[in-house]
């Protein structure tokens, strides 16, 4: 059985009939690490909502833990756990009593299934007396994704809970996820950040509604279309527009320490011929290497076609 | 002599016990793009806040476009321009209200008004959606948009808070290059990411973690110094012995 199965669905908003997800289908093994790649605005948290039974979609199927989504949502909502993209909990309400609600609104007890988020609680512990409200980020999104966990669910949807989040902690949290992972939790995370694709057993490429794409990180990466290449200069943006402004330049952005390139007709002599005439405009220490695309390239290939 | 647009000297904010930003020095350049990194909680805000005009310093000294932050915030508010990712504009006037609105308050009359917002339409490519209320742009419009209403009146520094979180790769990429453009007009860009290859974007950062500037060079040498092939490993060096969070 499949942990979510989606057929076509579809979602539009308002009197304008904005499409927000469009006839969208995939679906999400048991025990998958699954990710929603996309940029704000993509239709994440529309297939979010709709999948935690929160939104009744205007066309086309789908079931969660194998039960249909608009007819048997009351035993769905039981089987799965939600952590909003935006903070929810209450906040006049303690850690500590925030997870006595959630876990008694689900029928059950802390203690009874507190083993699933010892790891997680005991990094909020020491301040199991303080408000929601007052706690820190890293420290809300703890208790966000304990309080989620507490009735034990099968399947647990997680929306951009590392958006805004610093590069340290969001590591930390991706650690936490590997290790709810092995205790056969399925997930599905939804992400703006290109590099925690590739922590994911395979990732759904999203903008405007539609998948782009759907793969493991790999298989993404290796359908990718040209040769690319990084390349740099002593003045990075002198080097992007003079880049750009070249006839055989097919695509041509800024990457970190380096440009990105790729071109449109290739020989041999592609590299020197750039490199000569790189330097007879002005430009010093020019460096070229073809490399290995990442899903951040892949994804840029795929919104321009 | 570089010209220096901002100056900082042990420049500290306290909130009771707790010391938001610890006796913070450093100086930007004018043109400079200058990366302002630390992680949640670090006093990043803090420390933007007091440049700004916005918060006055429990101690120690800066002057910002030559104003002194304790005396002068409201000429210091004049040259300088501020977006963040929460606030930016206002979603319920349409791209072309919000223009006149913003530029409005820096002071622009209305034949420069019409001549720049023109010229940042153009430049946007966003005369079809002149008309249309912010609201209802996507994010990635709605960033840049925000960017150039706040560099409208050509200030001396412009104040960027996460600009690009959430923002598609094309997008963000193509916000980089409105900074390019910008710090190549003499503004001088100051600028907070959790990107890290943005990091490599500008040409000095500095990173902040526990109140503290702990690094501040360009990205190249802080490379070099904490032997790092990116700028992600630098600022796990750097900020994962943090003790406070956000």
């Amino acid at each position: 059985m499949k942990a979510v199965e989606l057929n076509e669905i579809s979602k539009t908003y308002g009197k304008e009939k904005t499409l927000a997800v469009d006839a969208v289908s995939f679906s999400i093994d048991e025990g998958e690490l699954f990710g929603l790649i996309g940029p704000d605005g993509a239709g994440k948290t529309s297939i979010f909502r709709i999948l935690t039974t929160l939104l009744i979609p205007d066309g086309g199927s789908a079931t969660v833990d194998g039960l249909e989504l608009v007819k048997d949502y009351k035993k769905i909502r039981s089987r799965i756990g939600y952590m909003p993209g935006k903070f929810s909990l209450y906040q006049d309400l303690t850690i500590e009593e925030n997870l006595n609600f959630f876990a008694t609104v689900f029928g059950t007890t802390v203690e009874e299934n507190f083993e699933l988020i010892r790891d997680i609680y005991v990094q909020i512990e020491p301040f199991k007396t303080r408000r929601a409200g007052k706690l820190s980020g890293g420290m809300k999104q703890k208790l966000a994704l304990c309080c989620a966990l507490i009735h034990e669910p099968k399947i647990l949807f997680l929306d951009e809970p590392t958006t805004g989040v610093d590069p340290v902690s969001r590591k930390e949290f991706w650690e936490m996820l590997k290790r709810l992972k092995s205790k056969n939790i399925t997930i599905v995370v939804s992400t703006p950040y290109m590099d925690e694709a590739a922590l994911c057993d395979r990732i759904g490429l999203i903008q405007n509604g539609k998948m782009l794409s759907i793969d493991k990180p790999d298989e993404i990466i290796k359908s990718y279309q040209n040769k690319l290449y990084q390349i740099k200069a002593l003045n990075k943006y002198a080097l992007l527009k003079d880049l750009r402004a070249m006839e055989n330049t097919l695509n041509c952005f800024t990457f970190g320490e380096y440009l990105h390139i790729s071109f449109k007709y290739e020989s041999d002599k592609t590299s020197i011929e750039l490199i000569n005439s790189l330097t007879s405009l002005g430009h010093s220490q020019i460096e070229i290497r073809e490399i290995t695309p990442g899903i951040e390239d892949c994804f840029i290939q795929l919104l321009k076609n | 002599m570089p010209d220096i647009v901002i100056h900082t000297n042990k420049l500290t904010k306290r909130f009771g016990n707790f010391i938001a930003a610890d006796e913070i020095t450093f100086e930007v350049e004018k043109g400079e793009i200058f990366g302002f990194l630390g992680a949640n909680g670090a006093g990043k805000t803090t420390a933007m806040r007091m440049l700004c005009g916005l918060s006055a310093p429990s101690s120690g000294e800066a002057t910002v476009a030559g104003f002194d932050v304790y005396k002068q915030t409201e000429q210091i508010k004049m040259n300088i321009g501020y977006m963040s990712q929460k606030f930016s504009l206002y979603e319920d006037l349409t791209v072309l209200e919000n223009i006149y609105f913003f530029g409005g308050i820096y002071g622009l009359n209305k034949k420069d008004l019409k001549s720049k917002s023109e010229v940042l339409l153009n430049q946007l490519g966003m005369h079809h959606e002149a008309k249309k209320l912010v609201k209802t742009l996507p994010l990635g419009w709605k960033q840049k948009l925000a960017f150039s209403v706040a560099i409208l009146h050509q200030p001396k520094i412009v104040f960027l808070d996460e600009p690009t979180g959430g923002v598609d790769p094309v997008t963000r990429r193509q916000f980089w290059d409105l900074i390019y453009e910008a710090a190549e007009s003499g503004i001088t860009i100051f600028v907070t990411t959790h990107y890290m290859d943005e990091a490599e974007y500008c040409n000095r950062i500095s990173i902040m973690v526990d109140g503290k500037i702990k690094a501040l060079d360009t990205p190249a040498n802080l490379k070099k110094k904490y032997g790092a092939t990116n700028m992600d490993e630098v600022f796990f060096e750097l900020a994962r012995g943090a003790k406070r969070a956000e």
